[in-house]
């Protein structure tokens, strides 16, 4: 996925070449890479972190004790976990790759979300055993619904070139 | 002595998470006296863990199976150096932002360690 160069790799290149010069030094091995993970991403990193260990440990004990009980629910729980793991690798690495494939994948946590929450209000015997994002995340403060927002914001801003940076953070030479 | 610990981790958690969230709305990174702050929290996770192998140790059995509690005992221990070593990258309020949510994270593991526990066998 690194060594990607298709269209889409020169279309970036050309995009950082538009940049005024003084942007374009900081963030030229990775457009708007550096800033992915920093400042607010950070949070969001530690966040997403958070939730990929949760997930994943917590589907993992479900499945290897009692997968039959619910094999959807710890199955979803699975999927869960592994999206916010890519989410977390992304938001860790930079880059604007890693923020496409954030971008898809904060997308599908926040249809993922949605669509559990409706279907644990309508059917809830469709999944006998609480999932991270049974009832839009209710176990879990609402967090699984609020961090995919927050998460495209965030990756809409810092994939703006000039205004991405948050207040005050780099003063302009 | 169990509830006892749990307890101490849960109040000096959400404190520190008031401390540093009062640091994160001022706009300043953390210090070194938010630092000696998360020791403490740290120190308070470790004793928590200590205490939690002795009971098993004794053959006190949580109500929710050994594996979890023990998973969450970790993981509780490791949420405040995690958290700590996330701000001293991010020198920025997003770094006191940071412990302020690892400190809100512990106290929400620790309601559920009670819970996993069992409140019969304090």
């Amino acid at each position: 996925m690194a060594e990607d160069s298709t269209a889409d790799g020169t279309e970036d290149t050309a995009m950082a070449q538009r940049q005024t010069p003084d942007a374009a030094a900081g963030t030229t091995a990775e457009p708007g890479g550096t800033r992915l993970g920093q400042g607010p991403g950070r949070l969001l990193l530690w966040f997403y972190g958070v939730f990929t260990v949760a997930a994943l440990s917590r589907s993992i004990v479900q499945i290897s004790t009692k997968f039959s009980d619910a094999p959807l629910a710890y199955l979803l729980s699975l999927a869960a976990g592994v999206v916010y793991a890519v989410i977390t690798v992304a938001l860790w690495r930079g880059g604007e790759q890693a923020r496409k494939v954030a971008l898809v994948s904060c997308s599908a946590e926040l249809l993922g979300v949605i669509a559990v929450g409706v279907l644990t209000l309508a059917d809830s015997s469709a999944f006998p055993d609480q999932t991270v994002w049974s009832d839009f995340g209710v176990g879990y403060v609402f967090l699984p619904l609020i961090l995919p927002v927050m998460g495209l914001l965030w990756l809409r801003r810092a994939g703006r070139p000039e205004s991405g940076t948050p207040e005050g953070a780099a003063p302009r030479p | 002595m169990l509830d006892a610990v749990t307890l101490t981790v849960t109040v000096t958690a959400l404190l520190l998470a008031a401390w540093c969230g009062l640091a994160a709305y001022r706009d300043e990174p953390t210090n070194d006296w938010h630092f000696i702050g998360m020791a403490v929290v740290t120190l308070a996770a470790l004793v928590q863990l200590v205490v939690a192998l002795v009971r098993l140790g004794h053959g006190d059995r949580p109500d929710h199976g050994v594996a979890v509690f023990v998973g969450y005992q970790i993981g509780a221990a490791c949420t405040i150096p995690a958290a700590a070593f996330m701000s001293l990258a991010e020198r920025s309020r997003w770094g006191s932002a940071i412990v302020a949510a690892g400190g809100v994270i512990l106290a929400v593991l620790e309601l559920r360690l009670h819970e996993i526990w069992g409140a019969g066998h304090g």
